[in-house]
């Protein structure tokens, strides 16, 4: 499959998406379609939203103005007892794992398929075992998270996240503090997310390197609007000098 | 200027809390329609909160007890009435002295514990995973410990009062060498169960309360881990001082329906 050729309808769209936290106006107006089946990476500096926009996308945040759409359902007029259904369609793996400090790794991933109604003992335990063997954590699944190194956990937030076979997964940088080898792991297993199960997915990303294997398009998220969106190819031809600097790791400052 | 304003918003953050409170009481209607039923969770709340504050409970109760009776002795010896150290003893801790001083206890052990185990999980986004899950975070972590609390502190209260009494009686008959069936006639000729309901309806009262603010700063908690610090002192500050404002009135109302010294 050729990483253009997906379908083109839209499974996310943010349109004007404001968003102001304290003092400081993070989300200026944001744009951003996200089509059904896709890797879109979002890249930017550190704290200009770009986990804010994530958080808009499963309703854990609201927009102050402007419209958030997931599959269709307008996120921003619902209220959160009525974002069950959609929920169910989208995963998130967070930055920090966020497991749960009293579960087991193999409780914490069996948790979401409990929480949706499944009961078949044997269903969930083959689900569990097969989700830590794609991060390849099978032998680990019965310590917990305090015993657990940090790309450890991380591994585990991304077993529980896909567990569910959701249509969509958020990842808030899946890669950060993993070595390379599983990092490389981790970039295989969302695309063959993608190419087995079609799966949309919304990468939030400093790993520059990953973010080039699996992206289908990027999208640059500065001063609070999305600066550059596109594929791979065009971002590496891009004439900005900003995006430039940062897929090059460039800062300006010297020795 | 600001010092004309200081009132009027002590009084509006006040009306606001109050409305997070009621707003908490709501998601609980809520989460109660739902008929989804925790009780393993419930079962394990029990026993933290049951189970996990009898030296606490037992201890307030016992040596509560213990020191009225040693100072009320000393005072009715005085006027020749000592013989009925059994009855005030056993009215004071049933009505006032057992909720009161166990609900304290309780409220900063336990209480401590909801708002620092639920403001860690807020501040470590696990509260977050369970909503992007599809559960509800007031239905899963406030409900059992709701329900728990309710369960348990009526109990822990008769607890309390019940080693508060067995301690009076050590003190006065082995102590002060009273004649048992002086201290236990007068006791059993002026207390009665309802006396012993005032306290236990007080202690199921006292346990909504504790429950309700506790979950509420740890739901509130942000700032990492000096937010969580911040919302447990909070927390156990807040419920003791509701906790006495809410028995003065409690004690008015009960004592209405079931008037001291009335017999059963």
């Amino acid at each position: 499959m050729s990483k253009a050729g997906l379908d083109q309808d839209v499974f996310i769209e943010l349109r004007q998406v404001h968003k102001t936290l304290g003092w400081q106006h993070i989300l200026r107006g944001v744009d951003l379609k996200v089509m059904r089946g896709e890797t879109l990476v979002i890249i930017g500096p550190s704290g200009e939203g770009k986990t804010v926009m994530m958080k808009h996308v499963i309703g854990l945040m609201r927009a102050d103005s402007g419209e958030v759409i997931v599959d269709g359902v307008h996120m921003e007029k619902m209220r959160e007892r009525e974002m069950r259904p959609i929920r169910a369609k989208v995963s998130m793996m967070f930055q920090n794992a966020a497991l749960f400090d009293a579960m087991t790794v193999e409780e914490n991933v069996a948790f979401p398929l409990v929480e949706s109604g499944i009961r078949d003992r044997k269903e969930i335990r083959d689900r569990v075992q097969e989700a830590l063997e794609v991060v390849d954590l099978a032998e680990h699944g019965k310590k917990l998270p305090v015993n657990l190194s940090g790309g450890m956990r991380k591994r585990a937030g991304i077993a529980r996240a896909i567990v569910t076979r959701s249509q969509c997964i958020l990842y808030d940088e899946p890669t950060a503090s993993l070595d390379p080898m599983v990092s490389d792991v981790i970039d295989q297993m969302i695309l063959r997310m993608q190419k087995r199960y079609h799966i949309t997915s919304l990468v939030v990303t400093h790993d520059m390197k990953s973010m080039f294997k699996i992206a289908n398009r990027i999208a640059m998220l500065k001063d609070g609007v999305i600066r550059f969106l596109g594929t791979p190819d065009e971002l590496r031809a891009s004439s900005d000098p900003l995006v430039h600097d940062f897929i090059e790791g460039r800062s300006g400052v010297t020795a | 200027m600001e010092l004309l304003r200081l009132p009027g918003r002590l009084f509006l953050d006040f009306l606001h809390y109050l409305g997070q409170l009621a707003a908490l009481v709501g998601d609980l209607g809520y989460s109660a329609r739902q008929g989804i039923l925790r009780l393993k969770m419930v079962a394990h709340q029990i026993v933290a909160i049951g189970y996990g504050s009898q030296t606490v409970v037992v201890v307030t109760g016992a040596f509560t007890g213990a020191v009225f009776t040693f100072q009320t002795y000393t005072k009715f010896k005085e006027f020749g009435v000592e013989s009925s150290v059994g009855a005030i003893v056993a009215i004071a801790l049933c009505r006032e002295l057992g909720p009161v001083l166990a609900g304290l206890m309780v409220a900063g052990r336990v209480g401590a514990a909801m708002a620092a185990d639920i403001g860690t999980m807020k501040v470590t986004e696990q509260i977050d995973a369970l909503r992007v899950m599809g559960v509800d975070p007031v239905g899963y972590l406030v409900m059992p410990r709701f329900i728990a609390m309710m369960i348990s502190m009526p109990l822990l209260i008769a607890e309390s009062i019940t080693f508060g009494l067995l301690a009076s009686y050590a003190v006065t008959v082995y102590g002060y060498q009273v004649p048992p069936p002086w201290f236990m006639t007068h006791m059993v000729e002026h207390t009665n169960m309802t006396d012993l309901a005032v306290g236990m309806i007080k202690g199921f009262v006292f346990g909504i309360i504790i429950t309700l603010v506790s979950c509420h700063q740890g739901l509130m908690a942000k700032d990492g881990a000096v937010g969580v610090g911040i919302g447990t002192t909070r927390a156990v500050v807040i419920a003791s001082l509701a906790l006495l404002v809410s028995n003065f009135f409690l004690s008015i109302l009960l004592n209405y329906f079931f008037p001291m010294g009335a017999t059963s």
